[in-house]
């Protein structure tokens, strides 16, 4: 299937470059689905993996029913404004994803979500992998480069990893300056299942907050979670992540990168180790390059003998010894620091196929060239 | 090839090296020894420029160019290439990503490369993460090849390296510096720092010095003075004021 999802939609040479840099391949080359929303509308939605279904969310819970047992049930309606709000839409949009038994798409599965104007873009996604199926999805959400002031994105996802199954979800953010972001998700993990999740934000965005938790509930599942953030002047990135381990033998890994250029990040995380033969690790950097706040809040809690949680935050610049060490090699100080910023944002995630990293790869050496 | 003369230099408000003087002439390696503290590394960090050795007197010339004020990378780029005893660990940065920014992006050469050196496995490791004393002064042999300096700066190439590595070292640094190539047609030059004079089995180093106190002591035939200074320590060379 090559279906050029470009055609469908209207857009400018800037704001395909936009979408391109947020991971999004509009001739789906080396994609096997795809899902693209334009504010709120649906603009195409399909895939060719056989035994995975990519449906807009109003069709899919009026072709499955049961998904009603999905909605709303790992993120509470009234959690807080945001979700309010989408709740209360009588037109519910976004993407459900069902990878059934035994699927598994070598090819990810993109979603791109798309504003194109001044408003609040509201979505509502929910994604299973059931027993034994391995999904992978790259979500790829970007603005309009002319997009300003009052321009938002609502974004409800919930994750159902089963049993022995997988799913690996990464999100590039390309927004604008002047856009804010409430992605409110959570994940459920069932015996060996594995979760895993990726964040990537190299560009200006006035206000990201979020905060996904994992629930671990099956024996030996796993969750982990990455993110690679650039905050520039004006830029407030409030993120964190959760994992409760609430199963025997369930693991946890939370990993940031974080350089503020000016901006404000702040970087939490919580594991909470709830039952014996559990472990945790947390781990958050910072760089600042340019005076701005990088605040890291890691939180472990443990409640039972036999869970082993650690963590570690260090904030800092890059050192002169290093520069200096890469001019000796022959770089100017400007391609070494850019070197050594690549190097500290280069976190390899395991488990996940090689075409997602090389996109996280490819969205981190875009900033590289421009200088980060 | 290069050139120092009556070179002072101060770390912080100290002055370290003090009316320094030496010649290196095309093909020619130079080794300096001296006791721990006496100024042979900050020799060394400021002939290739770092910013924390403030260069108060003098100049250093190199193939005729005044390079005394020269930032690093120019220097590299003109041909001066340095061992660190000690280089940084750089975290994220892999080895095999800072040979192709030096070398090019050509990865069938600089796997071949890593492999004459035993460090093909380490190209896609952090530089110096984890790496055992050999493997630095391997990666570190390894990044001087990739970057073929005209003139090589070793600092304690052999410290920490045991027996079978020392051979590999050697032998890599011999080539760096064309001891491979007739006297006549050399154009490499080295300045090596030891103090277990192992390195001299594969260098055949034409000029020894001493250096005390920031001051370069005496000159002479490398063997002989590391025989002096094995038999009867620097005791002799502190006291000496003959230069």
């Amino acid at each position: 299937m090559q279906v050029d999802v470009g055609k469908k939609v209207d857009l400018n040479p800037e704001d395909r470059e936009r979408l391109a840099q947020s991971g999004i391949e509009l001739g789906m080359a080396n994609r096997c689905g795809s899902y693209l929303q334009m504010n709120q509308d649906v603009m195409h939605s399909t895939c060719s993996e056989e035994g995975i279904e990519v449906l807009p969310y109003a069709l899919a819970l009026e072709k499955y029913p049961w998904l009603s047992g999905y909605a709303w049930q790992l993120v509470k309606k009234e959690k807080d404004e945001y979700t309010r709000y989408v709740a209360a839409q009588e037109r519910p949009v976004g993407y459900v994803i069902i990878a059934r038994k035994g699927s598994n798409n070598i090819l990810p599965i993109q979603a791109c979500l798309f504003l194109g104007r001044e408003q609040i873009q509201h979505v509502h996604n929910i994604l299973i992998a059931e027993e034994g199926a391995e999904l992978h999805v790259i979500s790829g959400c970007a603005s309009g480069s002319h997009v300003g002031k009052g321009g938002a994105h609502y974004g409800i996802s919930e994750f159902y990893v089963g049993k022995n199954a997988k799913i690996s979800f990464t999100m590039i953010h390309t927004w604008g300056e002047e856009i804010e972001v409430y992605p409110r998700s959570a994940s459920r993990v069932e015996e060996n299942g594995v979760f895993l999740s990726n964040y990537v934000c190299m560009k200006p965005v006035k206000k990201v907050q979020m905060y996904p938790t994992a629930y671990l509930e099956g024996e030996n599942s796993v969750a982990r979670f990455s993110s690679v953030v650039i905050s520039t002047e004006g830029s407030h990135l409030d993120l964190g992540s959760r994992a409760i381990l609430s199963a025997m033998g369930s693991s946890a890994e939370l990993v940031t990168r974080a350089i503020s250029r000016g901006g404000e990040i702040i970087s939490r995380g919580h594991i909470k180790g709830e039952v014996k033969d559990t472990r945790g690790h947390l781990e958050c950097k910072g760089l600042i390059l340019k005076d701005g706040v990088i605040y890291a809040i890691p939180e472990i809690e443990g409640s039972v003998v036999g869970t082993e949680l650690s963590h570690e935050a260090a904030v800092g610049k890059i050192a002169q010894e290093e520069i200096e060490y890469l001019m000796s090699r022959g770089l100017d100080e400007d391609v070494a620091t850019a070197t050594i910023i690549r190097g500290f944002l280069d976190v390899k995630i395991a488990g996940l196929p090689d075409a997602l990293q090389k996109q996280i790869d490819a969205a981190i050496d875009a900033a590289e060239k421009s200088g980060f | 090839m290069l050139e120092i003369r009556d070179l002072h230099v101060e770390i912080g408000e100290k002055e370290v090296l003090h009316d320094v003087n030496l010649t290196i002439g095309n093909g020619e390696t130079h080794v300096l020894m001296g006791p721990n503290g006496s100024g042979k590394s900050t020799l060394l960090m400021t002939l290739m420029g770092f910013a924390n050795y403030n260069v108060t007197k003098g100049t250093i010339t190199y193939n005729g160019e005044d390079i005394t004020q020269l930032p690093i990378h120019e220097r590299a780029q003109r041909g001066i290439g340095i061992m660190f005893q000690r280089p940084p660990t750089i975290s994220g940065l892999k080895l095999g990503k800072l040979l192709a920014a030096t070398y090019g992006d050509r990865p069938d050469e600089i796997a071949e490369m890593a492999r004459n050196l035993n460090m093909d496995r380490f190209l896609d490791r952090d530089i110096n993460k984890g790496f055992s004393g050999g493997e630095i002064k391997r990666s570190e042999v390894l990044q001087l090849t990739a970057q073929s300096p005209k003139f090589v700066m070793l600092d304690e190439p052999e410290s920490g390296v045991d027996l079978e590595n020392i051979s590999l070292i050697g032998h890599a640094i011999g080539k760096l510096l064309e001891k491979d190539v007739h006297i006549v047609n050399r154009k490499k030059s080295g300045l090596v720092i030891t103090h277990t004079g192992y390195i001299l089995d594969y260098l055949d180093a034409d000029k020894g010095h001493v250096m005390c106190d920031g001051e370069i002591k005496c000159h002479g035939n490398p063997r002989e003075i590391l025989k002096e200074i094995k038999a009867r320590g620097y005791r002799e060379c502190l006291e000496c004021r003959s230069m």
